[in-house]
Order: structure tokens, then sequence, then C-alpha cells
């Protein structure tokens, strides 16, 4: 136990100390506590940013990505410098940078049944900034067994959610979402896109929430769902109640320990191939273009939305977007060869399993999309 | 008549509506409305046996219909109706 502050603490920390909520004994509060951040992305980056800036004592970060150009439209706590790295180094040195005073750890591995409760047992908050149904679920479960509360936030696009799970005062995310969508209902980021200042929004919400549940202040969102429209500039509330057939914290909860999350889901959270159709069905880019100099009139079905079309295209294309696949497949011939592709293979791949399901046979999926195209055949084509 | 709002995940299949104006007494009817307005939305909205599924989350003011009277909750003229989704994302899958 850190009994005090020093004086450089003191006067780091002085616009907290001026605050009766905070006070001397709430910053001390907060320099002895500790918060897991799960991601460090676009939720992770204000997240860890704020908690490390407030004073919290010890963050510990899980990621096992590396910083990619892309992330930077969003994900601040990264730099163009450091593109290249480890995230979670990445993430430490500017959080050290920020306030060397308080202690960074961090763990360089996908947060997985096997390492979480190893991982989260020993801090006082876990922060769910993660971008995948199987990890969510992880970590719920997780925070529900360790009667640790579970500050929830989730993106899409221009909306976003924020709560506070903690299953000794309220609902868990299960009360509310039982099991998840299934796979391909819910396109991703990386698919639907996110506006860039929308995670630091609900970033910065999910942490006020955690400096808030860290100094038993204010009303945090236990029992409260926060939706957020930034196009709307909407902010609205819901009730929630804890859910008495929740499988995790209910009374007759029958999952008393950490599942298979990605059967659960029936998707792959880490790093898995979700853009091949099938070793039968995926064709490269290469082999793509000996068959369309070998058949100009093969027919290529561009499953992406309109607007990327801007960004790149391949000409003589037929464009119609995955959510449109299934009404307007009476526009393709299914007798004749035709070629499939998206951004990355993903929504390519689900749009063969329509087609192939509707009779569609002659189709073959892009592996690796457009932008496996511009990187192999076509390099006047911008990649996104 | 009842607003319906729709999260961004399931605007694609309502036509880019944010809102949409629904009939019914109860959400059942209302949802009836809403899937013969926008055919699309059904399979997202229900199961092939025709129940909501379970991660479509319904509130009528603040108030969950699960903590209600589910889909036999009432409705009248003005009440908000939200849409909740489940969404995963957070910076990159």
């Amino acid at each position: 136990m850190i009994e005090e502050l020093s004086h450089e603490q003191i006067l780091r920390y002085s616009r907290h100390l001026l605050m009766p909520e905070v006070g001397l004994q709430g910053q001390i509060k907060l320099k002895n506590s500790s918060a897991l951040v799960i991601g460090t992305g676009g939720l992770g980056s204000p997240v860890a940013l704020y908690l490390a800036a407030a004073g919290i004592g010890r963050i510990g970060l899980v990621d096992y990505d590396v910083v990619d150009s892309s992330n930077l439209q969003r994900q601040v706590i990264h730099g163009t410098s450091t593109v290249g790295k480890l995230k979670v180094e990445s993430g430490r040195d500017r959080l050290q940078d920020l306030n060397p005073d308080i202690q960074i750890d961090i763990f360089n591995e996908p947060y997985t049944s096997e390492n979480a409760l190893r991982i989260a047992k020993d801090y006082d908050i876990i922060i769910d900034g993660t971008d995948n149904f199987p990890t969510r679920y992880l970590t719920n479960d997780v925070a529900v067994f360790l009667g640790k509360p579970n500050v929830y936030a989730s993106i899409y696009r221009f909306d976003g959610q924020v709560s506070v799970f903690y299953a000794k005062e309220g609902p868990c995310y299960r009360c509310l979402f039982p099991e998840p969508p299934p796979p391909g209902l819910v396109p991703s980021c990386a698919e639907g896109g996110v506006l860039g200042v929308l995670p630091g929004t609900v970033g910065t919400l999910q942490a006020t929430e955690a400096i808030k549940v860290l100094l038993g202040i204010g009303s945090p969102l236990i029992g409260k769902l926060l939706l957020y429209n930034a196009l709307d500039m909407s902010f609205d509330f819901v009730k929630l109640k804890k859910n008495p057939k929740c499988r995790v914290c209910g009374p007759d909860a029958d999952i008393k320990e950490l599942i298979d999350y990605e059967a659960f889901c029936g998707v792959p959270g880490h790093h898995a191939d979700d853009t091949s159709a099938g070793a039968d069905w995926d064709i490269t880019p290469q082999d793509m273009k000996t068959r369309l100099e070998r058949d100009p009139g093969l027919i290529l079905l561009d499953v992406r939305e309109p607007h990327e079309l801007e960004i790149s295209a391949i000409e003589g294309a037929k464009n119609i977007p995955l959510g449109e696949v299934a009404q307007r497949m009476s526009e393709l011939d299914s007798a004749k060869e035709m070629i499939v592709f998206c951004k990355r293979g993903s929504r390519s791949a689900r749009a063969i399993e329509i087609l192939s399901s509707a009779g569609f046979k002659k189709m073959k999926n892009l592996k690796g999309g457009i932008n496996a195209w511009a990187e192999e055949v076509d390099r006047r084509l911008p990649l996104y | 008549m009842t607003t319906l709002r729709i999260p961004t995940p399931l605007r694609s299949y309502t036509g880019g509506k944010s809102e949409v104006i629904v009939a019914g007494a109860k959400i059942s009817e209302a949802l009836a409305d809403l899937t013969t307005q926008y055919p699309a939305i059904k399979p997202h909205l229900f199961n092939e046996s025709g129940d909501l599924r379970p991660f479509v989350n319904l509130f009528i003011g603040e108030s969950n219909i699960k903590d209600l009277q589910g889909v036999d909750t009432p409705i009248t003229e003005g009440d908000k109706v939200m849409l909740i989704p489940s969404i995963a994302g957070g910076s990159e899958y």
C-alpha cells in the first residue's frame, strides 16, 4: 500500500486534488488501483491514455498485433514512428512518456480461455476494448468468475454502446446478449468502417466509468446501457436488468468455467483466415490474371459497397453489394464462369456461400480480394 | 403509429432509414409491419421458426421488452421503440 503522494505527484494531479470527489485520498486510491485494458486499438487507445494520465497505479495492456498505418486514423496511442512495432510495446512507451510514475504490464498474446484468468486476476477492473464476439464473451465471463467490474464499450461505424457489467451489483453482458449473432450477420469494422473519432468519444466514456468505479463516486452505468450515435449526436439510455436465466451470472447458471468461445460464436477470434470460402473455391490473383487473359468474357462480381469502387476497382466487374446478393442473383448467369471478389476476400466468401446454396457452381473467390490483386497484379491500385 | 429506431448495422435493410414508422398495438404487430415494409430485415430479427433471435433486443422507452411482456408488450401512440444490436467492432477484425 502506497500511502502518500510525492510533491511531484501532488503537482501532477493538482486538478484532481482540487475536487472534493477525488481529493488526496481519491488520488491515492487511484495510485493503488489497477486496470486491465483488453486491446490497444480504437477503444484501448483513449482508455489507456486517460487512465495513465489519471494516475492509475498499474495498467495492463493485452494485444498481440503490430501497429499498422491503417490503425492511426483512430488508434491514437500509437504513432507513425511506431508502425511495425508490437502494439503493447508502442502503447507502453507512450503511456510511460505520459506518466512515468505508473507501472505498465504488457501481455503480447491473444486473450484466450487458457491465459485470461491468470492475466486478469491481479487487476481491480477489466476494460473491454476488444473487437470481436469471442473475446467479448470471454472478457465478460472472466469478469463474472473473478467478481470484477467489466467496463464495456463497442462501436460500429457511427454507433457506440457503453455499460458497466458487474454481476455482483447488476447484469452482465450475457444478460443482455445471451448469444452472439450468427457469423456474417454483423460486419466487422474492417469491412464496415468506423469513424475515427468514434472510439475516441466512446473510449473516453469508458475511461470515465472506470475511474468512477475505482473511486466509488457518482452513478456508474451499472444496469444501464448508453447508446451513442455520432451522426444524430444522440445519447440514449436504457435500463438493463439481471436476466434470471443468465447462464453465467443467473441463479441457475450452468456455465461455471471458461468455454471454447470461438466455437460458441462460430467465428475465429484471433487472426484466423475468414477470407477463404474453402480451398476449392479460392483463386489467387495471378491465376485470375491468367484466366482473364484466356477468357476475357469471364464474369467478375464485385460484392463491395458502391462507394468503395471509388477507391479502387477492376474494370468490367459487375457490382452487387453483399447485402443485395440474395435478392439480385437473378441478374447473374449460373451457367457462366464467375470470379467473386471484395476488399480482402471475406465478403466474397460469404457471397459464394449464398450463391452456392442457390445452385451456383462455376465460381471462384479471389483470395485476398482486390487488395491482393493490387499488391500482386495491378500496382496502380491503392491498398485500403 | 410508432417510431421504431433502426441501428446502423441494420439500416442497409431499411433503405438507409434510421427510423421507420410502424403500425400495431403491440410489439409483434409493429415488427410484422416492419418486415412487410422491409422484408430483407426479417432474417436478421427472426429465426427460421419465427421467434425473435436471442441477440435482438427491443426497448420501449428505457425498458427491455424481455422485462415486460416480450413481443406481446402493448405499445401506444408516441412510444419510442429501439432495436439494440449486438455489435463487436472495436479496432479491426
